[in-house]
């Protein structure tokens, strides 16, 4: 048997080699150093991030490069796809160092929790096999459930945590299902072998299209779409609002990448059941969540419906890629890019509007509550303008980069005939609108109820402002990044 | 050189609010004298747009043209014809107002709402100025979040409601217009260049359904009867800088949306649609004077008389001869001045008594003899009085619309009369009489730098009303041109 063994190709997976390695180091780091010098483990954790970035960059050819017998790509797309996950983790860190570190939360775990979610989402990203994809979502799932209840003694995280886990669980098992259902059609667990096998057309419709149902219902789960959203605000609530940022920020990207690596690579002969599916739910979505964001007091639980509706709008694009079950490559690119540009565009605007709440937040206080926003003009008229940003970014209205996007995916969706869908979609947007300017009302019309002063260190303030900034320059110059978004589409399609 | 006029009007006042910005709202003088420089500026750099304008000429003169987002073929497409240079004049010019105006007033926040202001100045400027679809809406649309922050934060005692009012009904008219962008993209192979779309033949349906999504965007803007509601909200709430800016430009944006896209790309739909605009117009000029006429706070009034004089606007573009096109335009810019003017005369009183209600006032002319004398010219010309700017227009859109049948003519002949009661009626009980209170007894006549405003804005309103030719000789060519595509049909 031995002599039958063939070494597999490590170089495309260099970056998670990498991450794993260099996890145990941040084990033994924090084993040792770990109850006098903290800053060590955060640290590493940090490094090994940007080391990961540089071995994708120097790793990444454009090529496509399958290993591990086909289980494992590595194209253009996922280098993207993980750079932007690096980087918005790395965020992530530095956004939450003062905020874990004034609640004792920033302990081992918390580092190891997030490197291991973080190489769960690599493995979802460079998935070529279904059970690849599995094995990275459960790692990514069950390291983000750990996450969640970091903070063990509050009786808020353990129930979301423990409502996340239930509700995980679930999805899993439903994407398992419908995996098993499509293996059983096709004979292939390979994503490039189902693609073959729809496209011989000598599997069972039935089947088939069963096991895509509950493919669908897991993918959604994971994105967070009507009617799978139930778990998104009580979990984006619970959970300290660090956590809340790393999950709605780097699990979108992989969320993504699920999504179009099983519907668009794997089960593009079905596009059209599938098609259907994804444009009730985005519809749903959209509204539900802009509906139910306007009832919030609790602007993290506003952000989650939020969120909802912004992944709708994602879906939005996506599913525009096929008109009429016609394969048009410039309309499958023009819309999987506009999804594409979407996420990016939406994980930047997350990051910004917790990254505010951790700014507002201090010791022993958590600036949760849509209140603590009043009169934030007056205490700090930059931040507040970085807010404005954002929040108008989010609501879709221009020059920030959050109109570009739906700009974007609106193109597609009408471009792909589904204008109504469209004017929908837009109408919806109007009543989002709603929301995120009553966060600027509360900033610009109301007078401070918290007088106390921003206690926020230099690099939560700095990079906050970047991140503000950077919403509005890539609105000023939205071409750069939709370029990247097609090319990387493109060449890996 | 020539070719960086326009992006000068537009980025001159919004990279000038950055420094009045950072100065902050604590070094008052300073703050002042900068957001004076950096509108002056802007105003001075397109002088030379008028100067330099070639009247004989109908196309698009002053272009600028650099790729934006080359993934949509989307550009940076700036130029002017006749139609547009004159609202960039007055836009800037308005603006220098403004600052002006707000000189000693706002004491909360000052730099801010200099610096709101002056990017406003320049997303304006953008819109009258964008040739290409996408440029034409993000300045569009952009242009909201200066003017919701500043209903909102130096406002009325129900800022926050009119604030939002605004807000979203703008946004509801505006997003249904970029779906109509989007589709145009598509059909016409991929260009968002406005002055493509104007050559693009489009059929009977899809033209009515442009004209509708484009008809909700501006109408909402103009704003007509039956969406003007958010007007006197907002006219009552703005501070008095925000509802000139809203009267004197931000009004015109919606009318100028008709000139530069419904009528020359969906010219079918728009003569199938002209008598229901038509009759819009009418119930505006008819049924809102009426409106002006019952109402008891100064600023309320004026906003109904702007909605009854949009009326007009939109009656002669709908009319489609030139003498009404040409009118409705010279309309837009008289109204400009005067609806600035008329706003910023309640501003000098409200200063003085923190009270906009008519009931408040009377005999004012006996203690701010100054300010009456400039008052009633202003009234006079909001009315229509020949030898100001408010007849000229007025008299052009009923001539048009007496050739394009008696009737209409007739009833938007009303207006004249109508006008002149709500008007002159409001200056009779403010201005005239015996001396009502105390209060008024105590009102100190116009300064000089309000005085320096309000002649200013005098001096216009005369010299357009005793020789508009410098104001119709500019347009003359280019509404020839609108007038041929709109007679042209695209089916």
């Amino acid at each position: 048997m031995l002599n039958n063994f063939v070494m597999p190709d490590l170089y495309p997976a260099a970056p998670e080699i990498f991450l794993l390695l260099m996890s145990f180091l941040v084990l033994f780091v924090d084993l040792i150093f770990g109850a006098t010098r903290r800053w060590m483990a955060a640290m590493l954790t940090v490094v090994t991030l940007l080391g990961c970035a540089a071995i994708t960059l120097v790793t990444s050819d454009g090529q496509t490069t399958l290993t591990f017998s086909n289980m494992f790509v590595d194209d253009l797309l996922s280098d993207f796809l993980k750079l932007m996950t690096y980087l918005a983790v790395i965020m992530m860190l530095i956004y939450s160092r003062q905020y874990m570190a004034d609640r004792g939360l920033d302990k081992g775990e918390f580092y190891l929790l997030v490197l291991y979610a973080t190489l769960g989402m690599m493995v979802m990203i460079s998935a070529a096999n279904f059970l690849t994809m599995y094995l990275g979502l459960e790692l990514m799932s069950l390291s983000l459930y750990g996450l969640v209840a970091i903070d063990r003694d509050s009786p808020r995280c353990t129930e979301a945590a423990m409502k996340y886990f239930v509700l995980g669980a679930l999805a899993s098992g439903l994407l398992l299902y419908g995996m098993s259902m499509i293996y059983g059609a096709t004979g292939s667990l390979e994503i490039g072998g189902v693609a073959q096998a729809l496209y011989q057309g000598q599997s069972e419709k039935p089947v088939l299209v069963f096991g895509l149902v509950f493919l669908v219902a897991g993918i959604a789960f994971k994105l967070g779409l009507v009617p799978f959203h139930m778990w998104i605000p009580d979990v984006y609530h619970g959970a300290p609002t660090a956590v809340t940022m790393f999950i709605g920020s780097a699990p979108k990207f992989a969320a993504f990448a699920m999504a179009l690596r099983l519907l668009v690579y794997a089960l593009f002969g079905l596009a059209v059941d599938w098609q259907q599916m994804l444009l009730i739910m985005a519809v749903l979505s959209i509204g539900l969540g802009n509906l139910a964001a306007i009832a919030q007091t609790n602007i993290k639980r506003m952000l989650a419906y939020s969120a909802i509706s912004h992944m709708g709008y994602m879906v939005l694009g996506l599913m525009s890629g096929v008109v009429g079950g016609q394969i048009d490559a410039f309309t499958a690119v023009n819309a999987y890019s506009s999804a594409l540009y979407y996420t990016v565009a939406y994980v930047l605007m997350s990051l910004g509007a917790f990254g505010m709440v951790l700014l507002l937040s201090r010791a022993g206080y958590e600036a949760e509550n849509l209140e603590d926003f009043k009169g934030l003009n007056k205490r700090s008229p930059w931040f507040a303008a970085m807010m404005l940003i954002i929040m108008f970014s989010m609501a879709g209205i221009p020059f920030f980069v959050g109109f570009f996007a739906k700009f974007a995916v609106l193109l597609a969706a009408i471009k792909a005939g589904y204008t109504a869908v469209a004017v929908i979609a837009v109408m919806f947007s109007l009543v989002g609108a709603f929301y995120y300017l009553r966060v600027v009302k509360l900033m610009y019309f109301d007078t401070p109820v918290d007088s106390a002063s921003i206690t926020a260190g230099l690099d939560l303030r700095l990079l906050l402002s970047v991140n503000g900034l950077a919403v509005a320059a890539f609105g000023l110059f939205p071409d750069a990044m939709m370029m990247v978004c097609t090319t990387a589409l493109m060449r890996s399609l | 050189m020539n070719s960086q006029l326009l992006s000068l009007a537009i980025w001159v006042p919004i990279l000038g609010a950055v420094p009045v910005f950072w100065v902050g709202s604590e070094r008052r003088t300073l703050v002042r004298w900068l957001s004076l420089a950096v509108a002056v500026a802007g105003f001075l750099v397109t002088l030379p747009l008028y100067t330099g304008f070639d009247a004989t000429l109908s196309g698009m003169q002053f272009v600028e043209q650099a790729p934006w987002i080359t993934r949509f073929n989307v550009q940076y497409l700036l130029g002017v014809d006749g139609i547009s240079m004159p609202f960039i004049l007055l836009n800037s010019f308005i603006t220098v107002m403004v600052v002006l105006a707000g000189w000693e007033v706002i004491e909360d926040k000052q730099a801010q709402y200099m610096g709101a202001f002056l990017i406003m100045s320049g997303l304006m400027n953008g819109i009258f100025c964008a040739l290409d679809g996408v440029l034409f809406y993000v300045f569009f649309e952009a242009s909201l979040i200066p003017m919701y922050i500043i209903i909102g934060a130096w406002g009325g005692p129900n800022r926050v409601y009119a604030a939002f009012k605004f807000f979203l009904y703008t946004l509801l008219g505006s997003l249904l217009m970029l779906v109509a962008l989007i589709w145009l993209f598509l059909e016409s192979g991929g260009s968002f260049n406005i002055l493509d779309w104007h050559h693009l033949r489009i059929g009977m349906a899809p033209q009515i359904l442009i004209f509708i999504a484009f008809l909700v965007s501006f109408a909402v803007k103009v704003p007509m009867w039956p969406v003007h509601t958010w007007l006197p909200d907002a006219h009552v709430e703005a501070p008095t800088g925000g509802s000139v800016v809203l009267a004197a430009i931000a009004l015109k944006l919606g009318a100028y949306g008709f000139v530069r896209f419904s009528l020359p790309i969906v010219p079918d739909a728009s003569h199938y649609m002209a008598p229901f605009i038509i009759a819009l117009s009418l119930i505006a000029v008819i049924y809102i004077g009426f409106v002006a006429l019952v109402q008891t706070d100064m600023k309320k009034l004026i906003a109904y008389s702007s909605i009854s004089h949009m009326g007009f606007v939109t009656l002669g573009f709908f009319i489609f001869n030139q003498i009404g096109v040409e009118g409705a335009l010279v309309q837009m810019i008289s109204h400009g001045f005067v609806s600035a003017a008329m706003f910023l005369c309640v501003g000098v009183m409200y200063d003085r008594m923190h009270s906009r209600m008519i009931a408040d006032y009377g005999g004012v002319v006996n203690t701010m003899p100054k300010f009456a004398a400039l008052f009633v010219f202003f009234a006079m010309a909001n009315s229509g009085l020949p030898a100001t700017s408010g007849f000229v227009g007025e008299f052009m859109v009923i001539l048009g619309a007496i050739k394009f049948n008696f009737w209409v003519g007739f009833a938007s002949a009303t207006t004249l009369i109508l006008g002149a009661a709500y008007t002159l009626w409001m200056v009779k009980r403010v201005v005239f009489g015996a001396v009502a209170n105390a209060h008024v007894a105590e009102l100190k006549d116009i300064g000089g730098r309000e005085f320096l405003v309000l002649g200013l804005l005098a001096a216009s309103v005369l010299a357009m009303g005793l020789y508009p030719f410098p104001f119709t000789e500019v347009m003359h060519a280019s509404v020839d041109n609108l007038l041929k595509h709109v007679a042209a049909s695209k089916l």
